[in-house]
């Protein structure tokens, strides 16, 4: 038997760490909504599907804009000490991946507004002389695809990050995994997958998102059985860690809201979809979306619930 | 350079919270918060039971992980005794240190930054000890320099069995326990 009993009864510690509520599940889930789709239109824009055709590029900059801004508004109203978030800018602290997100999201955004200047009509940005030029410049085919390479990277780090954030907090062993980086990467690129065939209007595009949207939910599968599978072959921390997820408290939620209907049931209607078995549906990308968010919401508080357990 | 840390003698410690209410007191910690607490690990099964009280805080670590997760440096290892601190002006309040401590030992300050133990550095700074230390009224309570192999604590640690919180997660704590 032990018995513990502490005084302590600290606001956010006690009696279990929930120092991240809404906001940070949230701006993750958009931080790598946002990456999938950068790395989806930076793909389209190097494949020559660039603006001036029905192609779902066109949209996506603008809309990962709005996306990142309510992203980047979750992220602030998390902040305990908000005057003073200018202070992550005046330092790079290499160890602190917070630190490079920071940084990141600052190199996204002119990324973005580039990306969404390329896309602009040609009709549309001659009204504004002030960028008529540079969006000139962005159409030209060579810079596109350039543009579409730089948009590829920065969604990746972006998409990374959002997972080595929790990865290098190594006190809460259910995130003491590599392969979170990743994961948070690829369930990015499917909401983005699944997004951008909801909003888009050219078949070809459709069918090549479709079928992109069930490599990456296969993939994003394989990676959760791997993190399971190294939580549980690691130490009995990990191990009980891995317990949450597998028996614990956060089963149910993370089973049926995860992995059932964000990824299995997507994945089935999606590849019964490709085979033309079904019609197109709206439902499994709205699901896709769905699991994202919930992948989210499980993995920042079963992570915070999860700590050493000796004493 | 020192490296300060403290020994507490468990066989000594009875739970009063005297440390408790001097640290409250010696560094103003707002109502509701505690920067150090009285633990009680009740071992064993009947008769065969053991009680071990820890007075327990920061662990001023060796391998701090909330001074590297710090994304603006607010968090640092401070010059004087390796004491790792806040810098109040420099914090975001983006609670990454809060989860990244195995102890639970930060909390979030009302007026926003994180806070915690810090040795009462202000006091030990002038020759004085820790708030805490210097108010144990069972003498429980041992605070020096850990590379000075004559100090008080040096020689509690290689006279005496002891251990520290936590060890497996690897962040080598300077608070040992005399057990």
């Amino acid at each position: 038997m032990l018995e513990l009993i502490t005084t302590r009864h600290n606001p956010m510690v006690d009696p279990s760490l929930h120092v991240w509520g809404w906001e940070i599940p949230v701006y993750l889930f958009l931080g790598g909504w946002v990456a999938g789709s950068m790395i989806i239109s930076g793909w389209l824009a190097r494949r020559g599907h660039g603006p001036g055709e029905r192609s779902v590029g066109r949209v996506l900059p603008w809309l990962s804009l709005v996306l990142l801004s309510l992203g980047m508004g979750a992220l602030f109203l998390d902040l305990e000490h908000k005057l003073y978030v200018w202070r992550m800018y005046l330092t790079l602290q290499p160890a602190s991946p917070m630190s490079w997100g920071g940084w990141i999201l600052v190199l996204v955004y002119p990324v973005l507004l580039l990306g969404a200047l390329a896309s602009l009509p040609p009709d549309l940005a001659s009204r504004w002389s002030a960028v008529s030029g540079l969006a000139a410049r962005l159409r030209n085919p060579v810079t596109a695809r350039r543009l579409g390479m730089v948009s590829i990277v920065a969604g990746v780090a972006l998409g990374i990050y959002t997972g080595i954030l929790l990865s290098s907090l190594g006190a809460r062993p259910l995130w003491a995994s590599a392969a979170l980086g990743p994961l948070f990467l690829v369930s990015g690129l499917s909401t983005g997958a699944a997004f951008a065939h909801l909003i888009a209007r050219n078949p070809d595009e459709q069918s090549a998102l479709l079928r992109a949207d069930n490599v990456f939910l296969a993939v994003e599968l394989a990676l959760i059985g791997l993190i399971l599978v190294g939580l549980l072959t690691a130490s009995a921390v990990h191990a009980h860690a891995a317990g949450l997820l597998l028996g614990g408290p956060y089963t149910s939620v993370f089973w049926v809201f995860v992995v059932g209907l964000g990824i299995l049931l997507p994945l089935l209607l999606q590849t019964l979809m490709v085979s033309h078995r079904i019609p197109h549906t709206l439902v499994a990308p709205l699901l896709v979306i769905g699991g994202g968010l919930a992948l989210r919401f499980v993995i920042v508080s079963a992570g915070q619930y999860s700590h050493w357990i000796s004493p | 350079m020192a490296r300060l840390g403290m020994v507490i003698d468990t066989r000594r410690c009875v739970g009063c919270m005297d440390c408790v209410v001097a640290c409250k007191t010696e560094n103003d910690v707002p109502d509701g918060h505690c920067r150090d607490w009285i633990s009680q690990r009740l071992e064993g099964t009947m008769p065969s039971l053991r009680l071990t009280i820890t007075s327990e805080r920061c662990n001023h670590c060796d391998v701090p992980p909330c001074v590297t997760c710090c994304p603006t440096g607010a968090s640092h290892v401070h010059d004087y005794g390796k004491v790792v601190l806040v810098d109040h002006d420099k914090c975001i309040g983006c609670k990454a240190c809060l989860a990244s401590c195995p102890f639970g030992a930060r909390f979030v300050h009302p007026d926003g930054y994180a806070d915690k133990c810090t040795f009462c550095i202000h006091r030990v700074e002038k020759g004085e000890q820790p708030a805490c230390v210097a108010v144990c009224p069972t003498h429980a309570m041992h605070f020096g320099d850990l590379d000075d192999p004559h100090s008080e604590v040096s020689r509690l640690i290689a006279a005496r069995r002891h251990f520290v919180l936590k060890p497996d997660a690897g962040t080598r704590p300077r608070i040992f326990y005399l057990e």
